[in-house]
C-alpha cells in the first residue's frame, strides 16, 4: 500500500526576479512500513521535500498524497499528527525556556493522549536517556542529548510516518547504533513508514530499501540498498558519494608531524 | 615535543556546572597539549567535548566553574587572564566553529554582512572591499551563488551553509588555533572533502593548531594526527589516528563495532555495553 505520494512537487524561495526555484520536479512514493532515503549536495534541497511532507513550507506546487489523504497546504490537527519531524538542527528544534518534561508534554495535551507520564517515562527509555531529563532545560544539555530529546518529541504522539532529517549525525556512533536499531524495531513493531535524509552513506545504506540521489533540485537517479552495497550505481554523482564516504583524502603528500 | 612546538597546554582541567542536585562533572582532571598538529576529539554524546573547547576560549556559561592546573596557551596564562585580554584572543588568535553554527550568528542581521563586518574588523578595508572579500570568501568555501546567500538571513541557509559560512569568518581572521566543533557534520562528501582540505592546507600554511571534534570515526582516522578520546568527563586514551583501528580501550572498540559499513553490512548494529569500571580510571 503506498503511504506517501508525491507528484510533480515544486518549491521556490523569494519572490520576483530574487525567486529561487529549490525543487523544479520531484515524483516519487513510499510504501506503507517502508524507508525511503534522500542523499545529495548540500543545499540541494532535501530539508525542503521534508518540509512540504511535513506541512511546514506551504508555498509548494504539484500533489502531495499521504495515507490515501490529498494534503492541501491547510492541513488539519489530525492530518498534521500523522507525520512528525525530527530536524536536522536539535539546537533550533527545542524551545529554549521550556524543561524537557514541557517540551514532551505539550504534544500530548494538544492532542489530548492520556496515560501522560508512563508515555514521558517510556519514550526518554526509548531514546536512552535516564527520566531525570525531564527536569533539565536544553542548554544544560549536549549536542546528541537534545537530537534524543527531538526524536522522543516526534515518536510521542505515535506517528505513523517519521521524516528524518539527518537524525543521528549529532551523535556518537555508539548512541547512533541505537537510536538505528531502535529505528529498526519501532519499523517492525509499528509498521512505520520513515523518510530519511543522510550525508553518511553507510546509514542511508543500513536502513533505507530505496534511496533518492538529488541534485540540482531533481532525483537524478532512485537506487536500492542492495546496488548501493554492491557499488552498482549509474549516476556519476552517486559514485561520488560513495567513494567519499570513505574518508578524507588529503590532495598534496602528508607533511612530517612531530607527535608529543 | 618540544615545549616551544606546544600551541597549547592543559593541565588537570576540571569543568563543573550547577545543578539542582549538588553539581555536574562535565570535564574530569583531563591534561593534553596541542601542538602544530591537527587534533581529534572523539567520544560518547554528553561526554564534555564542547565544553572543553569552550573552556579554553573561556566561554562558559555563567556559574560554570572551570579549575586546573596550568592552561597556556602561546604566551598566554588563560586562568590569569583578564575577560578584556580573552575578548582580544577570541576569533583572532584562537577561533571556534561552535556545535550550532545557525545560531552563534545573529538573527537579524544577513550571513554576507556578519562575514563583511569581520573582514573590516580583521583588515580594516572599505565597505565595498569587505562586500568583494566576502563574496570571495563564500565561493572558497564552494557555496554556489554567493551572490544571492549573502543577503541570505541565518534562518534561510541550508544546514551545510550555516557550517561553511561560520569557517569562511574564521579564514578571515588569521588565528593560531583552530577549534572545530562538528564543522562538517552537515556536509555532503563532495563538500565536505573541499572544505577539509581548505582546513587542512591552512593548517599546514600557517603552522597552526587544529582540535576538530567530531563523530565521525572515518573522518577523524583519515584527517587528523592524533585522536583524544573522551569518556564520561576523562580522556580514556590517546592514539595515533593512523592506529586508531589498534585502539585499546574498550569504549573506543566498542565505537569501531556500532560503525555502519558499506563493506560490512549488518542488519543490527552492535551496541555499547558501557562498564561502571570506565569511569574509575
Ligand atoms: N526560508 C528560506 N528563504 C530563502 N531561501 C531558502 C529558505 N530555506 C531554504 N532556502 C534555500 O533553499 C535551498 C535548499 O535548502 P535546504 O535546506 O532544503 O537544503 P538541504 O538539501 O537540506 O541542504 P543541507 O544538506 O545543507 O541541509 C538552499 O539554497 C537554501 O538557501
Ligand atoms: N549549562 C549546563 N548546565 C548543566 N549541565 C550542562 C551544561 N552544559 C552541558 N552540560 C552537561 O555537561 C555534559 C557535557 O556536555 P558537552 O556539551 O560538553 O558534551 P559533548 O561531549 O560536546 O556532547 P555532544 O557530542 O552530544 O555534543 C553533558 O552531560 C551535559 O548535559
Ligand atoms: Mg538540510
Ligand atoms: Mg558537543
Amino acid at each position: 500500500m503506498t503511504m506517501i505520494k508525491v507528484e510533480n512537487l515544486a518549491v521556490s524561495y523569494g519572490h520576483g526576479h530574487n525567486a529561487l526555484k529549490v525543487l523544479r520536479d520531484v515524483s516519487f512514493e513510499v510504501a506503507k512500513g517502508e524507508t525511503f532515503g534522500l542523499v545529495g549536495e548540500s543545499g540541494c534541497g532535501k530539508s525542503t521535500v521534508l518540509g512540504a511532507l511535513a506541512g511546514r513550507i506551504k508555498n509548494w506546487s504539484g500533489s502531495i498524497v499521504i495515507d490515501g489523504e490529498g494534503a492541501d497546504p491547510k492541513r488539519t490537527k489530525s492530518q498534521l499528527a500523522k507525520q512528525q519531524m525530527v530536524f536536522q538542527d536539535p539546537f533550533g528544534s527545542i524551545h529554549p525556556r521550556h524543561t524537557i518534561g514541557r517540551t514532551l508534554l505539550e504534544p500530548l495535551e494538544i492532542q489530548g493522549m492520556d496515560r501522560r507520564h508512563e508515555r514521558i517515562e517510556e519514550v526518554l527509555r526509548d531514546v536512552g536517556l535516564s527520566h531525570n531529563f525531564r527536569y533539565r532545560f536544553p542548554h544544560q544539555l549536549s549536542g546528541g542529548q537534545r537530537q534524543r530529546v527531538a526524536i522522543a518529541r516526534a515518536l510521542i504522539l505515535k506517528p505513523r510516518i517519521l521524516l528524518l532529517d539527518e537524525p543521528t549525525s549529532a551523535l556518537d556512533v555508539s548512541i547512533q547504533a541505537e537510536i538505528l536499531n531502535l529505528l529498526k524495531d519501532l519499523r517492525e513493531r509499528e509498521n512505520l513508514t520513515y523518510v530519511l535524509v543522510s550525508h553518511d552513506m553507510a546509514v542511508i545504506a543500513h536502513l533505507c530499501d530505496r534511496i533518492a540521489v538529488m541534485h540540482d533540485g531533481i532525483f537524478v537517479e532512485v537506487t536500492t540498498r542492495s546496488s548501493l552495497f554492491r557499488g552498482d550505481v549509474a549516476h556519476p554523482y552517486t559514485r561520488n558519494l560513495l567513494d567519499g564516504s570513505r574518508g578524507y583524502v588529503a590532495t598534496k603528500p602528508p607533511r612530517e608531524v612531530a607527535v608529543g | 615535543m618540544l615545549d616551544n612546538q606546544n600551541i597549547l597546554s592543559i593541565e588537570n582541567m576540571s569543568v563543573q556546572f550547577p545543578a539542582l542536585s549538588g553539581s555536574v562533572k562535565a570535564v574530569r582532571n583531563v591534561s593534553f597539549r596541542v601542538g602544530r598538529e591537527k587534533v581529534g576529539i572523539i567520544g560518547e554524546s554528553g561526554s564534555g567535548k564542547s565544553t572543553t573547547g569552550r573552556a579554553i576560549m573561556q566561554l562558559q556559561p555563567p556559574g560554570a566553574v572551570v579549575t586546573a592546573d596550568k592552561m597556556q596557551f602561546e604566551d598566554i596564562d588563560l586562568l590569569g587572564a583578564s575577560e578584556q585580554q580573552m575578548r582580544n584572543i577570541r576569533g583572532s588568535r584562537i577561533s571556534m566553529i561552535l556545535q550550532d553554527p545557525k545560531y552563534s550568528l545573529n538573527p537579524v542581521m544577513t550571513v554576507g554582512e556578519q562575514i563583511a563586518e569581520t573582514v573590516i574588523l580583521h583588515e580594516r578595508v572599505s565597505r565595498r572591499e569587505a562586500r568583494a572579500r566576502t563574496v570571495a570568501m563564500l565561493e572558497r568555501v564552494n557555496i554556489r551563488n554567493p551572490e544571492r546567500v549573502y543577503a541570505l538571513y541565518p534562518h534561510e541557509v541550508s544546514g551545510g551553509m550555516g557550517q561553511r559560512i561560520m569557517i569562511s569568518m574564521m579564514l578571515i581572521s588569521s588565528p593560531s588555533l583552530i577549534i572545530a566543533d562538528e564543522p562538517t557534520s552537515a556536509l555532503d562528501v563532495t563538500v565536505r572533502q573541499q572544505v577539509l582540505s581548505i582546513l587542512d592546507d591552512l593548517v599546514t600554511e600557517r603552522n597552526i593548531g587544529l582540535i576538530f571534534i567530531s563523530h565521525d570515526l572515518n573522518l577523524v582516522r583519515s584527517f587528523c594526527d592524533r585522536v583524544i578520546i573522551m569518556y564520561a568527563g576523562r580522556i580514556v586514551e590517546t592514539i595515533d589516528a593512523e592506529n586508531l583501528e589498534h585502539a585499546t580501550h574498550p569504549y573506543t572498540r566498542g565505537l569501531l563495532n556500532a560503525l555502519p559499513s558499506l563493506e560490512h553490512p549488518r542488519d543490527r548494529l552492535e551496541v555499547l555495553k558501557r562498564d561502571p569500571l570506565w569511569l574509575e580510571t
